[in-house]
């Protein structure tokens, strides 16, 4: 499999950019400044071609007080997908945006946004996707309560 | 030299076996007021009854065609081979809510629907069922069709209006635009008609077809005509392949969006009243109407059709155009919008033209022997 | 830093402008939640000029149930079911991503047998589903009568499934570890008596569709998506396929018995509505011939390995495993703690909600009429967008 190399590659390019272990398959961590530019060459570098955005998600973790934002890659000129990760503070959630990388990023951003109140820089058009506008908190964080729910978080 | 054309045959030859006399005939002939009053009377209760049958027979032969287009058995529960559905369904529309939306023009919105089905009743009294049943003849029969079938746009461009509905705006505005365009290539066919048989009048066009129906008897231009005049009439009849302002899964359901209950039975009801004027027209001019099917001088043969009443003739003839008419709703996709228009102005229309042309040369020349 | 957040009544009421010198107007439509080619619950605002389509604005959110919220209190046992009420057209591919991940994660091992039976379920469940969307297409270009032929196979299939499983929409039948139930004796029979059949019925739905020009002229060169453009929005499945990209995660993964067994990864060419048609069309066959390949030779063993009340904790970590539904890439991303049988947070990359996208690209420009084929052709299923 060319993960190896593709990750090797990665490192020497970005030599920020930490290796996660806790994973089935290739992942990095970066910088959540250093993103865009990271996407850019993952996308655009002659040896990755990462030019299908798979999913993008978040994850919540209020105990470590940060939000990670989870993208995952494929390349169908390799053949290889990797997990970017990034961490944001969960008190000021603002990530770039990728979707001038990859134009789908536009909605899964925006279903980030809408359950998980991440706050996209220069994103066109951001605004809830499933809940209507005026909903009020952001139900897949961890501390989210509203009056329907049976089970209160702790 | 007295040219077929301008012979219009007022009169039956003598020893015709076939002696017409309409409603209207006879209401003008009688002396007693009460007897003229008895005709008209008979001629709205004819035309009820014929309007109620037709609905609900139609319907029911509509499910059942589909059905079995479709792998499927359709009504079967109410009544022997559910025949009683249609009463059902109607009961049912009854009892619906009338519903008139608060944001709809209110007079309009509830006229719409008695405008789209006047036109196909009125069509119902000028069409020469058999020698002896027929309300009223008129010497401008196929003018008269022409006009009053131009106007049933008119109910469902008011219905679509006043609705106060997009879709039902986007639906009126596309059946405006094809009904009328389509109008064009049927009246065409229908001149080509015109032109063979020398009379305007519709029992007077199934009396020159005794020596052979126009489909064939008018070469090639009789058989185009009948084409043409079958695609341009399913058009006028919104019906699939071109059930465009309707469009079920584009527009919801067009013209008739906001309209429910008893009003929407109304459209209903006038389409199929519609399809049954076409199709009686089409076996009117093109098919012998009530003609029986004749062979040159095959004797038995001819004597065999003769003897089936005409009455018979002329519903069998219907039937088939008909059937005809739902089986292409049951096969075919719908044509988008453009692509309907693409076949109007641009493939119909000059075929009609020419149509017309060669039906006229053929006329001139007598090179087909005429009644005279 | 440039964050705007804004709302849906900002966009619907810009100001529509004419763009000719004629006094017309553009007007919005709301095309849904319900309405015929919603195909369920799904609002579509289009910003039309007559009949011409100007702008498109999706707007999911009418059956959002919040799945992912409930998988972080449920067993991986537990999530199986709701994966069946996302896209209800591949209930079983839906359960088998969240197996694989699993049993991925946990090196849960599996035999022979079991694959061999998802694999034959998964290439049915492919079919019916096919064979809907076909029906279904015929319909929403006004060939009613396809939608009953199209369901009359899908029943068919549904009864197959309903022997084994006892459900015929929300299966729930692969669970990690296995399945829920052994196949019945007389399945392989069954299946091997519909294969000629359904081969039958593929050849019918050519004669009374494909042939017809009417239905041409409604899908050719309509709505073209080049592969660059299917990529760079999303696209997975038959849609990204239609545009020539060949990414079939059968072929490329080989998971389950998938690569053992000969077929043919079906490409379009043009990327229009008559590709992702003709492909899916084709897809019914390469079905067919991996059904065939492998009902003959199901070998002996257990049906799960796992016993159903097993504790599943996986290791800590992010887990991510996908599927080949029949719609396109279904994927299944779980974030694990390490400590507990519940996910910590659990993300499905759902095929719909990418592929939904593309009409914002491609229908602009076109009329209703096209629209409906452009939106009939991308074969979307709305809870699945909607999660």
């Amino acid at each position: 499999m060319d993960s190896e190399k593709h990750l090797t590659l990665v490192e020497s390019l970005y030599p920020t950019v930490q290796r996660r272990t806790q994973s089935d398959r290739p992942a990095i961590t970066v910088e959540c400044d250093r993103l865009l530019e990271l996407m850019q060459t993952l996308r655009d570098h002659a040896g990755l071609r990462f030019d299908l955005l798979l999913t993008h998600t978040a994850v919540d973790y209020p105990d470590e007080n940060r939000f990670e934002l989870l993208y995952l890659l494929y390349s169908t000129v390799h053949g290889t997908r990797i997990l970017v990760a990034t961490n944001l503070e969960r008190s000021r959630p603002v990530a770039p945006s990728v979707c001038g990388i990859w134009p789908i990023a536009e909605w899964q951003e925006r279903e980030a946004y809408d359950l998980m109140g991440i706050l996209y820089d220069e994103h066109p058009d951001l605004r809830r996707i499933f809940l209507e506008d005026d909903w009020e908190g952001f139900p897949l964080r961890k501390d989210y309560q509203d009056s329907y729910m049976l089970e209160l978080p702790k | 030299m007295t040219h077929p054309m301008l012979a219009i045959p007022a009169a039956l030859p003598a020893g015709s076996p076939w002696g017409a006399q309409t409603l209207a005939e006879r209401a003008s002939a009688s002396q007693n007021l009460w007897v003229t009053a008895g005709y008209f009377l008979l001629a709205i209760v004819g035309v009820t009854v014929l309007l109620t049958l037709l609905g609900m027979v139609l319907i029911y032969v509509e499910r059942k065609v589909a059905a079995h287009f479709q792998c499927r058995i359709g009504p079967k529960r109410v009544g022997p081979f559910g025949i009683f559905q249609t009463i059902a369904d109607t009961l049912k529309l009854l009892f619906k809510e009338d519903f008139v939306p608060p944001q709809a023009d209110q007079v309009l919105h509830i006229l719409a629907p008695f405008l789209a089905l006047l036109v196909p009743v009125v069509l119902l009294a000028l069409i020469p069922y058999s020698p002896m049943t027929q309300i009223a003849d008129l010497n401008i029969g196929i003018l008269f069709v022409t006009a009053i079938g131009g106007f049933g746009v008119m109910g469902i461009l008011i219905a679509g209006w006043s609705s106060n509905n997009k879709w039902s705006m986007i639906g009126a505005m596309r059946a405006g635009a094809q009904i009328i365009s389509y109008e064009i290539s049927a009246t065409l066919a229908l001149l080509v008609i015109v032109l063979f048989s020398g009379t305007m009048s519709l029992s007077g066009i199934v009396h020159s077809q005794s020596e052979g129906w126009w489909v064939w008897r008018g070469h090639a231009a009789g058989f185009t005509a009948f084409i043409i005049y079958l695609i341009a009439s399913t058009a006028e009849l919104n019906r699939t392949p071109f059930d465009i302002p309707e469009g079920e899964s584009e527009l919801t359901a067009g013209f008739h969006t906001e309209y429910s209950g008893l009003r929407f039975a109304f459209f209903f009801l006038a389409e199929f009243i519609n399809m049954f004027t076409v199709s009686a027209l089409t076996a009117t001019l093109f098919l012998g109407g009530w003609m029986p099917f004749h062979v040159g001088d095959w004797a038995v043969l001819n004597g065999a059709m003769d003897a089936i009443p005409p009455g018979v003739w002329f519903l069998g003839k219907t039937s088939a155009v008909i059937f005809l008419i739902m089986w292409i709703r049951w096969t075919f996709p719908r044509l988008r919008v453009d692509q309907l228009m693409h076949l109007e102005w641009k493939v119909l229309l000059p075929i009609g033209i020419a149509n017309l042309l060669i039906a006229a040369v053929l006329v001139l020349t007598n090179f087909y022997p005429f009644p005279h | 830093m440039s964050v705007r957040v804004c709302t849906l009544d900002d966009l619907l009421h810009a100001p529509l402008e004419a763009d000719s010198d004629l006094t017309t107007q553009e007007y919005l439509v709301n095309m849904g939640p319900q309405h015929p080619i919603a195909h369920g619950s799904l609002r579509i605002v289009l910003r039309l000029d007559g009949e011409t389509v100007k702008h498109v604005l999706p707007v999911p959110g009418y059956v959002h149930r919040g799945v992912e919220k409930m998988c972080e209190h449920l067993t991986y046992r537990q999530i199986i079911p709701y994966t069946d009420r996302l896209d209800y057209l591949s209930a079983i591919m839906n359960n088998w991503a969240v197996a694989r991940t699993v049993e991925a994660a946990a090196g849960i091992e599996t035999n022979e047998r079991i694959e061999y039976i998802r694999t034959i379920m998964s290439e049915l469940q492919r079919l019916q589903s096919h064979a809907l969307w076909w029906g279904v297409t015929g319909m929403d270009l006004g060939a009613y009568t396809a939608f009953l032929y199209g369901f009359r196979e899908r029943e068919i299939i549904g009864e197959i499934f309903e022997e084994t499983i006892g459900a015929r929409l929300t299966m729930n039948y692969i669970q990690p570890g296995g399945l829920m139930y052994d196949i019945r004796p007389d399945f392989v029979a069954k299946v091997k008596r519909l294969i000629p059949y359904l081969r039958g019925c593929i050849e019918q739905y050519e004669t009374l569709l494909t042939g017809n020009a009417i239905f041409q002229e409604r899908l050719r060169n309509i709505g073209i998506l080049d592969g660059a453009k299917a990529l760079a929005l999303g696209c997975t499945g038959p849609v990204l396929r239609a545009s020539g990209v060949p990414y079939d995660l059968r072929a490329i993964e080989g998971y389950g018995m998938y690569g053992k067994v000969n077929f043919n990864v079906v490409v379009g060419s043009v990327g229009d509505c008559w590709d992702r048609y003709y492909v899916r069309l084709e897809e019914m066959r390469e079905s067919l011939r991996i059904i065939e390949q492998l009902i003959d030779s199901i070998p002996e063993g257990a049906f799960s390995t796992l016993h159903y009340n097993a504790d599943v904790i996986l290791p800590e970590g992010t887990h991510y495993g996908q599927i080949e539904t029949a719609r396109g890439v279904f994927g299944v991303l779980i974030v694990s703690d390490g400590k507990s049988g519940i996910p910590y947070r659990l993300h499905f990359r759902s095929p719909n909600f990418n592929n939904l996208w593309v009409v914002t690209a491609i229908a602009p420009g076109w009329r209703i009429a096209d629209f409906i084929s452009i939106q009939s052709s991308l074969d979307l299923v709305v809870p699945d967008i909607d999660r």
